[in-house]
């Protein structure tokens, strides 16, 4: 059976700003997965556990975030927090039995960087090997 | 406060298999300072109950409420406001909270979202650490402030003990020996002469080991 996994990509607004501005056919003209949906956030420091959970309740497969690096964050602390989130939703994935690796966070400097889209195309790489978080999951 | 975790989500979710309508209750006291109970916390609990359900391929509804405090009677009966939404509540306030509402609520089904851990306080941005042990006969005025019934991992009357090197305590070379504090501390106070009094064998019956405990203000109690 294939598998195209659902992955919600959770991104600050700074991170993301020139990457977005590709537009979607750029985006996918640089590598940037079909299946990944990307979700912009003001601030990493503005993500919050419930919002990772609910990608999964809603019917993701894995959800990642991709932030500032930790030293550049425009507000401070917003990648810091951000990434002790992503943390706390792995470990809690990892208890449920779904594997920690269906969470991940990504630090990637401000502008168009591949790094973004190689982000992208790791976790497409790596649930497509995984399989669907739920059964039933596989389309 | 009362310092709180999250109980395993294997528990949790063994705890509710059978259930078909949840209602995650957070506590709005001391358990959601300490980041455990809080209304946040009970929505993060209510998501990780839905996914781990879904995965165990199992259908329930679970929703989330808030009472003011779980440890007083009427803040209990606000759970009236929750009639119908559940068949078995899962508390995330300490332990007093699930005792108050098994306590008054007889035909409800109550489990507890936390493991109740100690007394503390907040050591740095997400680190407790526990501070009085609740034993019922304070010592702080003979010890310069530090409990040695809780900090002292023997709770000595008279310390320090012989495992005690370098200010740290012989269990973990994280522990200060709080013994070495308080003397240290008495010594920085001036009131190093009350180390010299050798405090008597100690009567725990004000502690755990007497029962359940209560206390009665006459001067509160009303009819």
């Amino acid at each position: 059976m294939s598998f195209t996994p659902n992955i919600q990509a959770f991104c600050c607004h700074y991170t993301s700003q020139q990457s977005l501005a590709e537009g979607p056919e750029g985006l996918k003209a640089d590598g940037m997965p079909e299946n990944i949906t990307i979700n912009r956030l003001v601030c990493g420091g503005k993500l919050q556990e419930t919002t990772l959970l609910q990608a999964f309740e809603d019917g993701a497969d894995a959800v990642f975030f991709v932030g500032c690096p930790i030293d550049q964050c425009h507000n401070k602390k917003g990648s810091e927090r951000a990434a002790k989130r992503v943390l706390a939703v792995k470990n809690a994935l990892q208890e449920l039995g779904l594997g920690a690796e269906r969470a991940e966070m990504f630090h990637s400097e401000r502008g168009f960087h591949i790094e973004f889209v190689e982000a992208a195309q790791l976790m497409n790489k790596r649930i497509t090997a995984l399989g669907p978080a739920f059964e039933g999951g596989a389309k | 406060m009362i310092i709180a975790e999250r109980k395993p989500m294997s528990e949790i979710l063994d705890m509710v298999k059978d259930a078909k309508k949840i209602l995650v209750l957070a506590c709005r006291g001391c358990v959601s300072v300490c980041s455990a109970g809080g209304e946040r916390e009970a929505d993060i609990l209510a998501s990780l109950i839905r996914i781990g359900l879904k995965k165990e391929g199992k259908k329930a509804k679970v929703s989330t409420g808030s009472l003011v405090r779980q440890c007083d009677k009427e803040y209990i009966d606000a759970i009236d406001q929750f009639k119908g939404t559940y068949d078995a509540i899962v508390s995330t306030a300490c332990g007093v909270g699930v005792n108050f509402i098994a306590n008054l609520r007889p035909k409800d089904t109550v489990y507890p979202g936390l493991n109740t851990s100690f007394m503390g306080g907040s050591a740095e941005q997400g680190i407790w650490a526990e501070q009085c042990g609740g034993c019922g006969d304070c010592v702080l005025h003979l010890t310069g402030g530090l409990c040695p019934v809780v900090r002292c991992a023997k709770s000595l009357m008279n310390g320090p003990c012989g495992g005690s090197v370098d200010g740290r305590c012989e269990i973990h070379n994280d522990v200060e020996c709080i013994w070495q504090s308080i003397h240290d501390r008495m010594n920085r106070i001036g009131q190093a002469d009350g180390l010299d009094r050798i405090a008597p064998i100690r009567d725990w019956s004000s502690a755990t080991h007497g029962g359940p405990r209560k206390t009665v203000r006459d001067d509160l109690t009303v009819s």
